[in-house]
């Protein structure tokens, strides 16, 4: 699924690199845990979460991800958006929680990953 | 064998929004080096993982990082608490966190089983009132 499918599905509004719309995303992750996230092994991933601080991006990071779902119309700090900036992670904001963004991205077709 | 490429870094007990800044800079390295993105996502969530220990648990400490021909190996030691019953705290779900650490995103009691499952060899060393020292080896040569 390409990040701009995400961005429609979700009726999110991006905060940056726009540019990056294009990427492909092949699994998703949903948590407000980030040791949750990093248990996962996931390529070209999305993160869904509600926690909002600079962790969260370098959880991203650290996981190569290539966007984070902002859920509940939480908004990222421009320290975030600035750290995402550097590693070309789009992130965006939607209204809607994590709970349907998650039921959304599943039903058409993006699927979770496997612990390693 | 000779020396590898060696690395130390300071980590700020104070600042939890700095906290995993030695990480992103090794993870920088290791690509520049040329590592292949498995290594080099394995090395740097294993030391992300400790060094938010660090700096969540122990008030901040200190990583080494020596890169040789064959293994990256990470040093992260503290003066910290101390881990009183280390068994237990690999056990995954286990953790002392804070509600204030856990609103801001850790405490699910994974770091530890996390730094295990992603590096070849991991010794815990720490006594109580002194401190911690964490050595993980990832192994370059799959
Ligand atoms: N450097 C350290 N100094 C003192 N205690 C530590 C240190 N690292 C871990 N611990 C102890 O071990 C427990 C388990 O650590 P672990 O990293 O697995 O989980 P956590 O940090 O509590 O939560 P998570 O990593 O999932 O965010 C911690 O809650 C803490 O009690
Ligand atoms: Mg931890």
């Amino acid at each position: 699924m390409k990040i701009v499918t995400i961005k429609e599905l979700l009726s999110a509004t991006v905060l940056c690199n726009e540019d990056c719309l294009g990427k492909h995303v092949y699994s998703a992750s949903c948590s407000d845990m980030m040791s949750d996230v990093l248990a996962y092994q996931k390529e070209q991933a999305v993160l869904v979460t509600h926690l909002v601080n600079a962790q969260v991006v370098r959880t991203a990071e650290m996981m190569d991800m290539v966007c984070v779902v902002f859920a509940n119309g939480k908004k990222p700090t421009p320290e975030m958006i600035e750290l995402a900036n550097d590693n070309e992670m789009v992130l965006m904001s939607t209204d809607l929680s994590a709970y349907e963004s998650c039921g959304i991205l599943f039903g058409n077709g993006l699927k979770g990953g496997h612990k390693e | 064998m000779s020396d590898g490429v060696k690395f130390h870094y300071d980590v700020d007990g104070e600042d939890f929004t700095s906290a995993g800044r030695a990480s992103v800079m090794v993870k920088k390295t290791l690509r520049e080096l040329g590592l292949s993105p498995e290594i080099i996502r394995k090395v740097s969530v294993a030391m992300y993982e400790g060094e938010i220990n660090m700096v969540i648990h122990a008030g901040g400490g200190c990583a080494d990082v020596e890169i040789t021909e064959n293994k990256v190996i990470i040093v992260l030691s503290d003066h910290g608490p101390g881990i009183a019953d280390v068994s237990l705290a690999m056990q995954e779900g286990y953790s002392t966190a804070s509600d204030q650490v856990r609103s801001l995103g850790f405490g699910a009691g994974m770091g530890l089983p996390n730094m295990k499952r992603y590096t070849d060899d991991m010794v815990i060393e720490s006594e109580v009132g002194k401190g911690t020292t964490i050595t993980m080896t990832v192994n370059i040569n799959a």
